[in-house]
Parts: structure tokens; C-alpha cells; sequence
């Protein structure tokens, strides 16, 4: 395997959790909703995951866990906010802060064993090509995945009803409501769904990325997600343009630590954090881009007249 | 069976007290309900978490060591979150404060002056502030969410702490540890009682008070809660949002600041990789116990210190994690938001149908008779119709 | 299953619908025939959008029954109306701003989702109706009178055999009014029912079969409006004769104590209008007027002269002599100005806050010593709410309620109650009487005059012309941001004030804001 192979796998590895959580937060948003448990869901995913794969000794189990923990935090969050009326940010903040406490507790018996790796896909013939076989081809099921549910966000949002109704609502949730629409019904399947997302990207960190429980191990990848769903300004394709961007920064530091530059691994391990704001500030002085897509009603409450 | 919301003309005066003991009892409840099933006496494990940290004079000191960096910070945040300001980064603040304030000791560890102390503080302050400005900035400049930076932020600080424990200020004679040198006696907080309490409890509860007039007796106050309740009527009367936005991360970063230095002045007395076990996060959670007032930051710091320790004391009396103490800090502010839609609005239980009166008469869309209702009468316009179809 | 039929198309019988303890609708009885334009009549807060709302199933009854062809009907839900033949146009728009015009005819349109199709249909029904529209358009870029056709399209793609109008002539200039009536009686004479709920009692008496009128949740008469005059159907829904202001113009204004130059200003934002060249003279002692559709530039003109915004140059706003452009609105207020915004909650006033904390908001320095080095005189400051609540008759205002428990007209009492307390020279005033009952606007209403008659200049941004022609002694229209220039008000009427709501005065290209032809 060339240099550059190794390079374009680990970017590509670093950057699926991103995109998943991004572009699962970013259907929370476009129905105006602004969910920042991110994180919390991505650990509790992780965590579970792990457990569960560890456990059964299926990685396909792992998963499937890792799905199911991010909804049931996310739907946590829904009864809280569209139930109860609860503040959004709060909320969001409460559910990442409960999440790493509740890893931690879970994830205690597990710290330190031998992982289950979910294993690459081989496509005979085409996974064995040179440089495109390996980083086309060779990847795990999760990667295509992430490709796959970013594309049909993409295209649920652009051309059928149902995607039409999640940005109406995100839009102008008075106007939909007294269309007859059901705001909270729909913003409780977005909610679930980016749960399902946040949950399978905290799994791909504890069954691919590093195969085995680090507490803590999402280090802040789920706030970058929120902010990648910013830079994007809710675009899907975007988002993807903006995770693998990030992810290459990710490995960047990382390569350049190997090959000996002599900066500090510290501020080289920063560099994410740093690029996350100046990211933000680029795309938050664009007004054109921003203004037209945000969300009119991303974070507010609404309660209807009954 | 379904939850209803019903709108109060006016929010609970009453529910506004009640709310965080209801939250703090339900907690309580889960708690216990937690323990049992992992076949603990739930009774007994209730009072070594819960009442335990109360009963000794050495776990009370202890709990005021542990509130007194919550209380300043969540006292800070309180004022913050009135605004409609999100500033989550005071864990990186309190980093900085705590770097700025040792670089005293540090690189001047033989200045033994009255001077030292106050120098150290008031850097404390300074850096927190200057940490807290940068969202701040960014926010005015450039319409950055605050959320995001602020949060950034806290992962450079820990990564600047990290170099700087490693690398320039690591204690040369210390072994390779990660570690500064110790502090001298002269750059040490003053303590009371035997030893652990120290002068950062005085600034909490001076902090506290001062907080408390400045946000219910003075304009400033006045101007951050207009702020937070209507941006559009605080323009309107005359207040500046960048103005106000400068004030609630400056004052916030200062508290956090000087809570990061006290820690290290403190306790800790030197610099090391970890100097807070995320005080700053659990401010977050002081502040909404808190019920977003400073003076209730002081009572949310001692409860969120009681569940830091009572979490240490369970894992030594009954060998159960250190970690139950986060889910019950993060299962509390679940709780406090749950509790707080009762200010807002009365909440009822409605069978899932609807149950006028004559219920029994009503027919379904579904089953009306569509036959007669689509022949009997003329349409508006011929051509309409064909569009329709 | 019952099934009386006489004929009616919609039977509401003996409707209640309580919110918490307060009844909207008490025991309502409404009837409509197919093909009869039925005007629901009533003050604001009399309980008329209750009512629609309950027709079209976006509120369910507390207690009563609807008939629709004499079946007792269940509608549980909008789309459950818009199934049986109900359609309608919200006095507040349904529509989403970020949304193409066919994206938003789509929501409101069941059957799979064809985007081209649709606006096929959209295209040739609007072309039917002489409703032009633009289906790839985006709804943020269209002016309101285009917006409204946008809703009436959408209902008419589904064949309603009922169509509700909620107060739709609110933002539509008198000759745009006319071009809706002539569509509804259109579709009227097809068969389509028509409820058309409005307070503009000519309108009414001009368009409408019969009239139902409610006072306080109450069915109070069922009338030929055709056989009243204006002034008893106004008693029938005031319950008392309505006072009418005494606004004798006094002959000699005095002079200029509101200027404004050539005053231009980007939109603020994608969805903001642009001021252009606006240039404007009050002058003490008179009530000024600026008339225009909604959205035509009032609100940033409002905030411009407020101060919220700054003017580009000093000299484009000068207030007492001085010029002001770069002045903030406190610097404003201590020149002897003062300012009410349209928005009651969350703008002139903070919903959460107590009465006497309102006070605060405009008064902190407007030398009433409220505040010394910093400090708030809690005292001072609920006297002086004391004061302002009993002087301008706000009902059960106590200093320590909350501002959003009071009624809108109590609000808008004490938001102008507190500006005028201070006997300003300036008084500058956005919407003064929208949504408030008959009673507050009627007192709202000579308070400015006797303000004005006191020396001081007022300028009233109105979208209603009778409120216009009442007080004002001089009239400017605002069209996209352009002002027309002032007019006398004996020597303008309503269809020179139309063309120039429709743009006649506006330089450069034509405006495209034309009206329903």
C-alpha cells in the first residue's frame, strides 16, 4: 500500500463520523430544530456499541446497538423539547453532559479490552486496483452508508413531498401548523433520526476507527459536526465537501507529527478546534449563503393554540 | 392518553421555587430507583451520596472547597444565559485564568510580596476574561455562534495547559513528571479552619451578592435581562447588543478566570495537566438550579459539590463509580428542564381523542357520503375542475 | 345519522370554545348558503378567528357541532376540512418565505408530488382567475398583494365549495380591493360560498349577502348588511355609539420639528425593503400621516427615525433643530422625541416583564431621575407606572403585572400612555391602533390629536386609511420604500392615495407590485 493510499484511508476513515453526525443533525435543523447533544448521542453510540459488539461478538450487533442508543437519547431530547416545550439549547446542552456521565458509568467494565472491528468490504477484482481499489472499493459498509444517507437527504430534500414538509416547518412552523401539518410529529422522526446517525457515528469510532472504549473518545467530534452543519449552510453535498475537509485536517496533524515537523503535538492537535472557528467565521460573514438557507425557526419553541 | 400544554396567562411565582426541589427530589427518586437495581440498599445509599457529605465537619469543608469554583463560575454563566447568551466555554476560561494567574509563581517564584497575591488574582481574572472575549468578538464581528466557540476553545486551553505542563514550565527537578513546580507558601491562597478552605469561598459569596444587586438593583442588570427576554425591545430601549454581549462574556470569563486560579493557588497549588474535573460543564448545570439567578447559583453549587462528593464517597463505601456523580449532575438538568415547563404552562393528561359532547354524532371524514356531496352542487367553474384532476 | 337539509351548505350550531377560563366562542350559530358571501363581523378579540379556525379544524370546539349538507361532520384537522371542500386565507399568511410559489401551493395540495405538473395547473388557474403568478418565484421576493393571490390559488386548485377570507383587504390598496371582490363574486356566482370575516364596515355592506356579528364570543344579530348603515352595524358590534374623535385643525402649524432629506438606507437582511429618497416635513401642532400597504418600508422607517438604525449623514433626520442621524434613540429621546413601534410584545414592551420594568424601558433617561449612578428607584419607577395606567384608563393594570397578561388594547393604552406622560415634542407612531377594540383605539386616537393641538409634531405610519382621514391634517403614501410627496387631507381622496400605494409616485421602473387584473 503506497504512502498516499495509507493517507487518503485514514482521511477517509476520520472523516465518516463526521459526515454521519453532520448530516443527521442537519435534518434536526432544516425542521427547526437545533439539537446540541450531538456529542452526548455520538458517545452514548460509541460506548454501547462497543459493549455490544464486545459482548455478542458481533460487530453487525454493534451497530445496530450504537443506532438504537443514539434514538433513545435523541428521543429523550424530543419529548423534552417538542413535548414539554423545554428550552432547545439547554436541553441539547443537558443531553451531552448526562451522555458522557452515562458512557462513562457503562463504558467502565469496558475500558481497556480488545475491540471488535467491523472488517472492510472486498469487491474481487476492483477492491485490488491500484489506489482507487483500496480507497474506492475497500472500505467498510459504514463508509458507504454515510455516502448513501447523505445522498438520499440530499435528494429527499430536493424532490419529494416529505422533504418539502420538513423544510416548511423548519421555515415557518405557524404557517405549517395551521396548514394542518404535524410540527412535533415531524420534528420528533427528525430528532430520531439524527440520533440514529449521531448514535451510528459514535459506533464507527469504537468498532472502526479505534476499535475498542477510550473515554471520552468523540473529543469534541460531535460539536464539530454542528458546526460543519453551519459551514455547510444546511446543504447535504456541502456537508459532505466539509467533512472529509475536516477529516484531512484531523489526519494532517497527525502525519505531520510522523514525519517530524517540529511544531508541538499539542497545538497540532489543536489545529481542528482552530480550523472549526475559523471555518465559522468564514462562512458566518458570508450573508448571502447563510441568510438564505438557515432555518427561520431553528431553536425557537413552539407551542400551539389548542 | 396523551400530554397537554396549556399556556399560563402569567408564569408560576410559585412554581419558579418549587421547580429545582422538585427536580432535586426526582432525581433523588431516580437515584434511588438506580441503586436498587443494582441491589444496593436504595435507603442506605441515599444517605452515604445524599446526606452523607453533610454530616462530617472535614466532608463539609470539603464541600465548600468543591462549590466555591461551581458557585463563581455558575454565578457568572447565570448572568450569561439571562442574556440569551450561550457562553459554554468556561472550562477553557477557567484554564486560562488559571495559566495567567501562575505565570507569577511560576516565572517569578522568589517574589514574596504582599502584592503577589493580588497580582496572581487579578491576572486569574484577566486571562479568563480575555479567554471569554474571544466568542465574544467573533460574535460581534462576525455573527459567529457563540456555542461553537466558545466550546473550541475549551480544547485549545486544555491543549495550551497540556504544553505548557510538558514543556516550558515543566518543574525541572520534578522527576519528568508532567507538573510545575510547586507553589511557594507566599503564592498560596489564605485557608481557614484546617487548611482546606481557602479565600476563594470569601470571593464566591462576595461574587454571589454583588451579582445579585448588580442584575435586581442597577440598569446594566436591567439592560442583560431586556436582552434576554425581548433582543428587539432592548434595542428599542436603547441598549447595545454588542455592549451587552462584551459585558456577560467579560464578567463570566473574569469568574471563571478567577475560579481557575483559585484552584491552582488552592487546592491544587501547582499547574498539572488536569486542573478541574469539568467544573465548568457542571456550572452549566449550578446556573439552571440556579434558576438563572446568582443568588441561586450559591444553593445549585452546594447541591452539584454534595453530588460530587457523595459520588466519591459511594464508590469508597460502596464500591459503586465515581462516574454515578455525572449521571446525576446531567439526569438533574433534565430534570430542572422538565420541572420548568411547569412555570410556564399547566400540564394535563387528555384522553388521545377528542370528547365534546356529542360524539357519539359525529361522522369521520372518511364516511361521508362523497356521492352526494360532489353531485348535488355545481363547482366553481368547468375548466377548475379539469385543472384539478 | 341526523341529516337536516334546508339548503345550507354550513351549519355551525351552538359552538363553545374556552381557552383555560376564557370563553371565545359562547354558543355561536352561523349559517351559509352555497354561492353567499357571508360577512363575519366583530372587534378585534370579538371571536371571529376562533370561529374560522374551528370551521377550517385548526382549533377543535370545546362544546357544539358543525354541519356540512346537513351531516353533522367531525373536521379535526385543516387537511380534514380542505377533504370536504373548505378552504381558506389566513390574515397572516400561511406561506413560507423561504419556499418557491409552487413549493408552497404543493403543501396545501394533496396527490403525489409533481412540482412541474403543479405549476401547470398553478399557471392556468391563476390565468383562469386573472391571479398572475410566478410559480418559480420565491414567496420572500413577492410584495403582500401578490402573496394573498398565492393563498387564494392555492385554495382554489382544490375546488373549495367554501372559501374563508380573514380580514384580506388589510393589506391591499382600495383599487386591489376591488379586483378581489370582483374574483370572489365570481366565484360566488359558480356556487362557492364565500365567509368573509373584516371590521371595514363600507366593504362590507358593498360585497356581502348577509352579515353575523359577534361581540364578546356572542352571536349578537344576523343582518342584510345591505339594509344597514355603517353607523348601526357599528353599534351592533361596538354595543354603544362609538365616539368620534374631535380633530379640528388648527390654522397655523407652527414649525418643522421632524425633518427628513433624501434619506436612503440598504434592506436590512435578504427579506428587508430598501428607503429610497425619502424626504418628509412635520411640523408642530399638526398629525401627519404616512399611509401604504404593509411591507412597503414602514418599519425601517420607523427605525430610522427612531434611531434603532443610523441615517447615513447626520443631516438626514433633524429632530428639534438638531440633526440626529447619528444620534441613538436615547440621545433621541432626551431631544424631546418619542417613539411606539408597531409590535407590542417583544418590541415597544418585553412580554415577561412587569408593568413598572416597562416603564424602565423608555424612561431609564429621560430625566424622570428613574435612575441615579446607575441604581433603579424601584419607587419612582412603579409611581410613575401608576400614573400612566390610570391616566390613559388601562384596565386592571397593576404596576406589578405582567405585560403579556394584558389585552392588546390595554397594551397599546399603556405603551402610548407612556410616551405621551412625558408630553414629548416629537411623537413618531407605528400601526396606532392595530388590533385594539373600538374603545382604545377611539381614545388612542384623540390623545394624538390633543398632543398635536398641545404644539407638539406627530407622525402616525397607518395602514388604515379611515384612522387616516380621521386625524390626520396632511397625508404621504410609502410604496417600496419610496414616499410620496404630502398632501392636505381635504384636498386628497382614497383613489389618488391607491395609485400612489400601487407606486404612481416612485421614480425609475415601473413597479411590478400591479394590481389584481
Amino acid at each position: 500500500m503506497s504512502a498516499l493510499e495509507a493517507v487518503l484511508l485514514t482521511i477517509i476513515t476520520a472523516s465518516t463520523p463526521l459526515l454521519l453526525a453532520a448530516v443527521g443533525e442537519l435534518v434536526v435543523e432544516r425542521s427547526g430544530v437545533l439539537n446540541l447533544g450531538v456529542e452526548g448521542m455520538m458517545i452514548m453510540g460509541a460506548v454501547t456499541g462497543f459493549a455490544a459488539a464486545y459482548t455478542t461478538g458481533s460487530a453487525t450487533a454493534g451497530v445496530a446497538a450504537a443506532i438504537g442508543a443514539g434514538i433513545v437519547m435523541a428521543l429523550l431530547f424530543a419529548f423534552l423539547t417538542q413535548t414539554l416545550a423545554a428550552n432547545q439549547m439547554a436541553t441539547g446542552l443537558a443531553l451531552t453532559l448526562f451522555g458522557i456521565g452515562l458512557s462513562g458509568l457503562i463504558g467502565q467494565p469496558f475500558t481497556g479490552l480488545p475491540g471488535v472491528r467491523l472488517g472492510a468490504m472486498h469487491v474481487p477484482g476492483l477492491s485490488d486496483l491500484p489506489l482507487i481499489g483500496p480507497v474506492l472499493f475497500g472500505q467498510d459498509a459504514l463508509v458507504y452508508a454515510s455516502v448513501a444517507i447523505t445522498a438520499l437527504v440530499a435528494w429527499v430534500f430536493t424532490r419529494t413531498r416529505l422533504g418539502l414538509m420538513i423544510r416548511a416547518i423548519g421555515s415557518n412552523h405557524h404557517s405549517a401548523h395551521a396548514l394542518g401539518y404535524d410540527v412535533a410529529g415531524v420534528r420528533y422522526g427528525c430528532i430520531a433520526f439524527g440520533g440514529a446517525c449521531a448514535g451510528l457515528a459514535g459506533g464507527y469510532l469504537s468498532l472502526v476507527y479505534t476499535p475498542q472504549w477510550i473515554e471520552n473518545m468523540t473529543a469534541g467530534r460531535g460539536w464539530i459536526a454542528l458546526a460543519l452543519v453551519v459551514f455547510a449552510t444546511w446543504t447535504p453535498n456541502r456537508v459532505a465537501a466539509g467533512a472529509y475537509l475536516f477529516g484531512a485536517v484531523w489526519i494532517m496533524g497527525l502525519y505531520a507529527q510522523g514525519i517530524g515537523v517540529a511544531i508541538p503535538p499539542q497545538f497540532l492537535a489543536s489545529l481542528p478546534y482552530l480550523v472549526t472557528i475559523v471555518a465559522l467565521l468564514a462562512i458566518s460573514g458570508n450573508r448571502v449563503l447563510t441568510k438564505v438557507n438557515t432555518p427561520a425557526c431553528i431553536g425557537q419553541t413552539f407551542v400551539p393554540d389548542r | 392518553m396523551r400530554l397537554v400544554l396549556e399556556k399560563r396567562p402569567e408564569r408560576s411565582r410559585a412554581m419558579q421555587v418549587a421547580s429545582p426541589l422538585f427536580a432535586i427530589a426526582l432525581t433523588v427518586l431516580f437515584g434511588s430507583v438506580l441503586f436498587a437495581a443494582r441491589g444496593f440498599d436504595p435507603l442506605h445509599a441515599i444517605y452515604v451520596y445524599f446526606i452523607g457529605p453533610l454530616t462530617t465537619l472535614w466532608s463539609v469543608e470539603e464541600l465548600i472547597v468543591k462549590a466555591t469554583p461551581l458557585v463563581l463560575i455558575g454565578a457568572g454563566l447565570a448572568i450569561c444565559f439571562r442574556a440569551d447568551l450561550w457562553n459554554i466555554g468556561a472550562e477553557g476560561q477557567l484554564i486560562a485564568g488559571a495559566l495567567a494567574g501562575a505565570s507569577i509563581p511560576i516565572l517569578a517564584p522568589e517574589w514574596d510580596s504582599a502584592l503577589a497575591i493580588p497580582a496572581m488574582l487579578l491576572l486569574g481574572m484577566f486571562g479568563g476574561m480575555a479567554w471569554a472575549a474571544v466568542p465574544a468578538l467573533l460574535r460581534n464581528r462576525f455573527g459567529a455562534n457563540e456555542i461553537l466557540t466558545s466550546l473550541m476553545l475549551v480544547y485549545v486551553a486544555q491543549y495550551l495547559l497540556d504544553w505548557l505542563v510538558r514543556g516550558p514550565w515543566r518543574d525541572p527537578h520534578g522527576f519528568n513528571f508532567p507538573k510545575s513546580i510547586s507553589f511557594s507558601d507566599w503564592h498560596l491562597l489564605a485557608t481557614f479552619g484546617d487548611g482546606r478552605v481557602h479565600l476563594g469561598a470569601v470571593f464566591a459569596v462576595l461574587a454571589v451578592v454583588l451579582l445579585a444587586v448588580f442584575m435586581a438593583r442597577t440598569l446594566k442588570g436591567f439592560e442583560i435581562r431586556v436582552r434576554g427576554e425581548a433582543p428587539r425591545a432592548s434595542g428599542f430601549g436603547g441598549f447595545s447588543q454588542p455592549g451587552t454581549t462584551w459585558l456577560c462574556f467579560g464578567l463570566s470569563g473574569a469568574l471563571a478566570g478567577l475560579a481557575g486560579i483559585c484552584e491552582v493557588a488552592g487546592p491544587v497549588g501547582q499547574l498539572q495537566p488536569t486542573i478541574s474535573p469539568g467544573y465548568g460543564f457542571t456550572a452549566i448545570i449550578v446556573a439552571f438550579l440556579g434558576r438563572l439567578n446568582p443568588l441561586g447559583a450559591l444553593v445549585g453549587g452546594v447541591v452539584l459539590a454534595i453530588c460530587y462528593l457523595g459520588g466519591e464517597a459511594a464508590q469508597v463505601e460502596l464500591s459503586i463509580s465515581e462516574k454515578t456523580a455525572q449521571v446525576f449532575q446531567g439526569l438533574l438538568l433534565f430534570l430542572i428542564l422538565t420541572c420548568d415547563t411547569l412555570i410556564r404552562c399547566r400540564v394535563r393528561l387528555e384522553r388521545a381523542t377528542q370528547s365534546p359532547p356529542q360524539r357519539d354524532e359525529r361522522v369521520p371524514v372518511s364516511l361521508r357520503n362523497t356521492s352526494m356531496t360532489r353531485s348535488r352542487f355545481r363547482l366553481p367553474g368547468q375548466s377548475l375542475r379539469g385543472a384539478a384532476r | 345519522m341526523e341529516t337536516t337539509d334546508d339548503g345550507y351548505l354550513l351549519e355551525a350550531e351552538d359552538i363553545v370554545k374556552r381557552f383555560g377560563g376564557f370563553t371565545a366562542n359562547d354558543r355561536v350559530n352561523l349559517r351559509l348558503r352555497p354561492g353567499e358571501i357571508h360577512a363575519l363581523l366583530g372587534e378585534n378579540g370579538a371571536g371571529k378567528s376562533t370561529l374560522v379556525k374551528i370551521i377550517y379544524g385548526a382549533l377543535q370546539p370545546s362544546a357544539g357541532r358543525l354541519r356540512w349538507h346537513g351531516e353533522t361532520v367531525a373536521v379535526p384537522s385543516p387537511g380534514a376540512a380542505r377533504q370536504l371542500g373548505i378552504g381558506m386565507v389566513f390574515q397572516h399568511f400561511s406561506l413560507f418565505d423561504a419556499l418557491t410559489v409552487v413549493e408552497n401551493v404543493a403543501l396545501a395540495v394533496p396527490g403525489p408530488f409533481d412540482p412541474d405538473a403543479l405549476a401547470q395547473r398553478v399557471a392556468r388557474v391563476s390565468e383562469e382567475y386573472g391571479l398572475p403568478l410566478d410559480p418559480a418565484a420565491l414567496v420572500a421576493d413577492l410584495p403582500v398583494g401578490v402573496r394573498q393571490r398565492i393563498e387564494v390559488v392555492r385554495c382554489l386548485l382544490q375546488e373549495p365549495r367554501l372559501l374563508i377570507m380573514d380580514e384580506p383587504t388589510a393589506v391591499l390598496t382600495p383599487q386591489e380591493t376591488r379586483q378581489l371582490f370582483v374574483t370572489l363574486r365570481r366565484l360566488a356566482s359558480d356556487g362557492c360560498a364565500v365567509l368573509y370575516i373584516s371590521h371595514r364596515l363600507e366593504e362590507l355592506r358593498e360585497l356581502c349577502h348577509r352579515a353575523t356579528i359577534l361581540r364578546r364570543g356572542r352571536v349578537v344579530a344576523d343582518v342584510d348588511p345591505r339594509a344597514e348603515t355603517a353607523g348601526s352595524l357599528a353599534r351592533l358590534m361596538v354595543g354603544a355609539n362609538v365616539q368620534s374623535v374631535n380633530a379640528e385643525a388648527r390654522e397655523t402649524a407652527g414649525p418643522a420639528a421632524l425633518t427628513v432629506t433624501d434619506l436612503s438606507l440598504p434592506a436590512a437582511g435578504s427579506f428587508g425593503v430598501p428607503l429610497r429618497n425619502v424626504s418628509l416635513e412635520v411640523r408642530s401642532g399638526e398629525v401627519a400621516a404616512v399611509a401604504g400597504v404593509a411591507g412597503n418600508g414602514q418599519s425601517e422607517l420607523f427605525e430610522v427615525l427612531s434611531g434603532e438604525r443610523l441615517a447615513p449623514t447626520p443631516e438626514s433626520v433633524i429632530i428639534a433643530g438638531r440633526p440626529c442621524g447619528a444620534r441613538d434613540i436615547t440621545e433621541r429621546r432626551r431631544l424631546g422625541a418619542a417613539f411606539v413601534p408597531e409590535e407590542r410584545l417583544g418590541h415597544s414592551a418585553v412580554p415577561g416583564f412587569r408593568l413598572w420594568e416597562n416603564v424602565l424601558l423608555t424612561r431609564h433617561a429621560s430625566g424622570d431621575d428613574l435612575v441615579r449612578t446607575g441604581f433603579i428607584s424601584g419607587g419612582r419607577t412603579r409611581a410613575l407606572a401608576t400614573r400612566v395606567t390610570r391616566r390613559f384608563d388601562v384596565r386592571s393594570g397593576r404596576h406589578d403585572q405582567e405585560a403579556n397578561a394584558l389585552s392588546g388594547g390595554n397594551l397599546q393604552k399603556f405603551v402610548v400612555g407612556r410616551e405621551l406622560d412625558r408630553n414629548p415634542r416629537v411623537l413618531v407612531i407605528n400601526q396606532p391602533t392595530w388590533g385594539v377594540d373600538a374603545g382604545a383605539a377611539a381614545l388612542i386616537r384623540q390623545a394624538l390629536v390633543d398632543r398635536a393641538r398641545d404644539g407638539a409634531a406627530v407622525l402616525v405610519i397607518s395602514q388604515d386609511l379611515d384612522e387616516i382621514f380621521e386625524i390626520a391634517d396632511r397625508i404621504a403614501v410609502i410604496s417600496r420604500g419610496a414616499l410620496s410627496d404630502t398632501y392636505r387631507s381635504d384636498g386628497i381622496d382614497r383613489e389618488r392615495i391607491g395609485m400612489l400605494m400601487a407606486g404612481a409616485h416612485e421614480a425609475g421602473p415601473a413597479p411590478d407590485q400591479d394590481a389584481w387584473t
